[in-house]
């Protein structure tokens, strides 16, 4: 057994396994102190930003410290984030509001300000990046790194590099994190969930297929709710319950994801920790106030979602190649249309008419509560509307756009509206 | 059934046949070829249900009868076997199968009955006329390139075949295009052709019919309706339905008042264009035209692969202009002039572009511009 301090990070070998090992450090005496096996040889990382968005919110309002505090749009939008006090009255992220407030009526709730939100983001990546050029960012508050081959660098194994890390980002940044430390990415995401908040899990190749073996079968990742639904029809609900399969068997089963469960439930996961991982889609959405039927009141809707999403593909030089077309009926069913394009897009009004063609279709007298739009085929921006021969008229729509845009740049996105927007 | 067959004649018309098959089926019966014989022809069939092509060939047949086997497999069985074999099919009786012998092979093949195999409907086909190989291949040739494969406007997916005139003359018209580029063949509207509605050929169609064309010298009839088209060589009869949809008004694509006439070398500008595209990335394709006075300087810049340039000696009297194409589609065209000289008709860098062969107007080139 190896113990490591999360305050003054010694790693020192014990001999013997106690059986409490250690409560608390030889050293500096502190309880916060983390034992494991394979301490020193397990290298792949998961750090996740405990509750971020509230984190970040009670970090610049140090009064709403003690205070239950949720994230998030007005009365119909959702949890994007409780702090840990709110989670004590139930209070969950992607929770309706209005269950959120139910449960906790005393909760402060905060608009999120998701520019703050990147800012500080882009300030724990940069940390993270000082660490190890292997950093994969999931979202804009977790990331994966791959810590192999830096113990000399660092002067000491990853698990003694995650804590300072993390330390620092308290320090400097303000807001807490946990870390999950693994040999591959499937179980740190795993650990970082198991120890939370401000938390260190560490999973080893030895103990993880016994550990595995007792979690429900959704801890795989890619197995939602439906998927799960269909394994438990099967008799497969812990991960012990695929073991006796082997790989064909699955793989004739469920497909590609087959093969992911086989080597998932043995905790083998060759993923690599990918930097740079490139943007998959972009896209914006709205929850309305109230539900919508008419499809005008819809059409307007959609109009300023295509504009944010060609305004972000624009900001990034980027085309979409497909539209997608998001739904959620008053009664939470979810629909999705999506349609391929001849040629990738950056233009507004494409994504619209393309969109609203969709949506036309599907806008048949029911209530919708949410309507989102986006793009998941990405190509490269100077690919995006070239010039048709059959279409001749793109190119002047082209010019207006280009033009707009350029009024917006120097006067604000208020600055000019398209007449539709207005109805 | 029962007959007996030289290998090659076999496999000549397996080859027809076998390609009209897709190679993943949902249908099983579309995965098999029709065979019936009787008074000393064997007739094979096969089917896309949207295309259908039929041959005939002679054989000795001991016993008529009809069955339906998997074409590909029985294709692959017959190419294998040696020159020179002769065939023995035997099929009928309880079991559904149908077994090949050939010399010291033997194979064994699961059969479906012939009731199963989508019936050809024999439609009426009021318009008939014949065309020369060697127009017909010319027609397809010229124009089957642009032939857009995007799904979304299905009505692209194939040639526009109409009865029109050309500065007086009557013509039979093709056009295809993809909406960067268009193709337009024109040629003497043949006799009994003036009342032949404007149809649209599927792509696969237009394929298998260049395969056929080239086994022959002769005419080939040609009968069609408004939904139907029929091409008969001899034989071997292809018949497909026709796309159901409206071309657009190719017309208004085509630009009348072009003043910046170039004319280059057409042998001489593919290989520039090719070597310089050698650079250009397989996304973005462009190559960049640079016209003063006699020089034209051909170049592509690549972020990742670097840069090219090439000039070469052209014939320009035009304005100085910068302009870009695809290169693929540049060489496309280039493929298809016979003659020795191209001239291209500009107008500006954003505008369509016209190329001809100088010494032949029966095709019309119009290319979009890329910007560069």
């Amino acid at each position: 057994m190896t113990t490591l301090c999360r305050d003054c990070f010694i790693v020192s070998p014990q001999p013997t396994v106690e059986k409490r090992p250690n409560v608390r450090c030889r050293s500096c005496g502190s309880p916060r102190v983390a034992s494991h096996l394979e301490l020193e040889s397990l290298t792949i990382a998961h750090i996740d930003c405990d509750a971020f968005y509230a984190s970040v919110e009670k970090r610049d309002n140090p009064d709403l410290l003690d205070k239950p505090v949720i994230v998030g749009g007005g009365h119909r939008g959702v949890v994007s984030a409780a702090c840990y006090v709110a989670r004590m009255y139930g209070v969950g992220s992607a929770m309706p509001m209005f269950k959120a407030l139910k449960a906790c009526p005393d909760a402060v709730v905060i608009r999120p300000d998701m520019a703050k939100y990147s800012r500080v983001g882009r300030e724990v990546r940069a940390l993270m990046e000082a660490v190890t050029p292997l950093v994969e960012p999931i979202s804009i508050d977790e990331a994966f790194l791959d810590l192999s081959g830096t113990a000399q660098l660092h002067g000491g194994c990853p698990a003694r590099t995650l804590a300072r890390l993390v330390k620092q980002i308290e320090d400097s940044i303000g807001v807490t994190a946990s870390v999950g430390l693994s040999y591959s990415k499937f179980l740190a995401k795993i650990a970082s969930d198991l120890d939370k908040p401000r938390g260190f899990a560490m999973i080893g190749r030895e103990e993880a297929p016994a550990f595995l073996a007792e979690q429900p079968i959704s801890i795989i990742w890619g197995v939602g709710k439906a998927f799960r639904q269909q394994l438990a029809k099967d008799g497969i609900r812990h991960v012990r319950d695929l073991l006796p399969y082997d790989e064909n068997q699955l793989v004739a089963r469920y497909g590609r994801m087959g093969s992911r469960l086989y080597f998932f439930a043995r905790g083998i996961d060759s993923r690599k920790v990918e930097p740079h991982s490139a943007m998959k889609s972009v896209s914006a959405e709205t929850t309305f106030n109230e539900d919508i039927k008419d499809l005008p009141k819809l059409e307007k809707q959609l109009w300023r979602l295509c504009e944010k999403v060609s305004k972000r593909l624009k900001a990034k030089d980027l085309a979409g190649g497909n539209i997608v077309l998001k739904l959620k009926t008053s009664d939470f069913k979810q629909l999705t249309r999506s349609r391929s394009l001849e040629n990738p897009t950056q233009l507004s009004e494409v994504i619209y008419q393309e969109s609203r063609r969709m949506l036309a279709k599907v806008a048949d007298g029911r209530r919708f509560r949410l309507i989102g739009v986006g793009t998941s085929d990405l190509k490269e921006g100077e690919d995006a509307d070239p010039p048709s021969l059959l279409v001749p008229e793109l190119e002047q729509v082209a010019k207006v756009e280009r033009a707009i845009d350029a009024v917006r740049l120097k006067l604000g996105d208020d600055a000019i509206k398209k007449g539709r927007s207005l109805k | 059934m029962k007959l007996t067959i030289e290998r090659a004649a076999l496999l000549k018309s397996l080859a027809h046949v076998q390609s009209v098959v897709e190679r993943r089926n949902t249908i099983p019966i579309l995965s098999n070829v029709l065979l019936e014989a009787g008074d000393g022809k064997l007739s094979l069939t096969a089917t896309d249900m949207d295309l259908t092509i039929v041959d005939e060939v002679e054989a000795a047949v001991g016993e008529p009868g009809a069955t339906t086997a998997p074409a590909h497999t029985f294709y692959d069985i017959v190419r294998k076997l040696p020159d020179g074999a002769q065939v023995e099919v035997t099929a009928g009786g309880e079991a559904s199968q149908m077994t090949l012998k050939a010399g010291r092979s033997t194979f064994t093949l699961a059969t479906l009955p012939k009731e199963d195999f989508p019936a050809g409907g024999d439609s009426e086909l009021p318009q008939a006329f014949a065309v020369q190989a060697g127009e017909l291949r010319n027609l397809v040739d010229r124009t089957r390139f642009a032939i857009s494969t995007e799904e979304t406007r299905y009505y692209l997916n194939g040639i526009y075949v109409h009865a029109t005139e050309s500065d007086g003359v009557a013509v039979l018209r093709a056009v295809a295009t993809d909406g960067h580029r268009l193709a337009r063949f024109e040629m003497p509207l043949p006799e009994g052709a003036a009342e032949m509605p404007g149809v649209i050929v599927p792509r696969k169609t237009v394929g298998e019919l260049r395969k056929l064309i080239d086994e022959r010298d002769e005419a080939i009839e040609i009968a069609l309706s408004d939904t139907k088209v029929r091409f008969a060589f001899g034989p071997t009869v292809l018949t497909s339905k026709l796309i159901d949809g409206t071309f657009p008004d190719y017309e208004r694509v085509i630009p009348s008042s072009n003043d910046k006439m170039l004319q280059v070398d057409c042998k001489a500008f593919a290989q520039a264009v090719d070597r310089v595209s050698t650079i250009s990335t397989e996304k973005s394709r462009a190559v960049k035209m640079a016209l003063n006075g006699t020089a034209m300087t051909l170049s592509a810049t690549s972020p990742e692969n670097g840069s090219a340039v090439e000039e070469i000696e052209v014939d320009y009297g035009g304005d100085a202009i910068e302009i870009g194409f695809n290169s693929r589609y540049l060489l496309d065209i280039a493929m298809q002039i016979e003659g020795d000289s191209a001239v291209f008709a500009m107008a500006d860098a954003a505008s369509p572009t016209i190329v001809q062969d100088v010494k032949d107007a029966s095709a019309l080139y119009v290319l979009m511009p890329m910007r560069v």
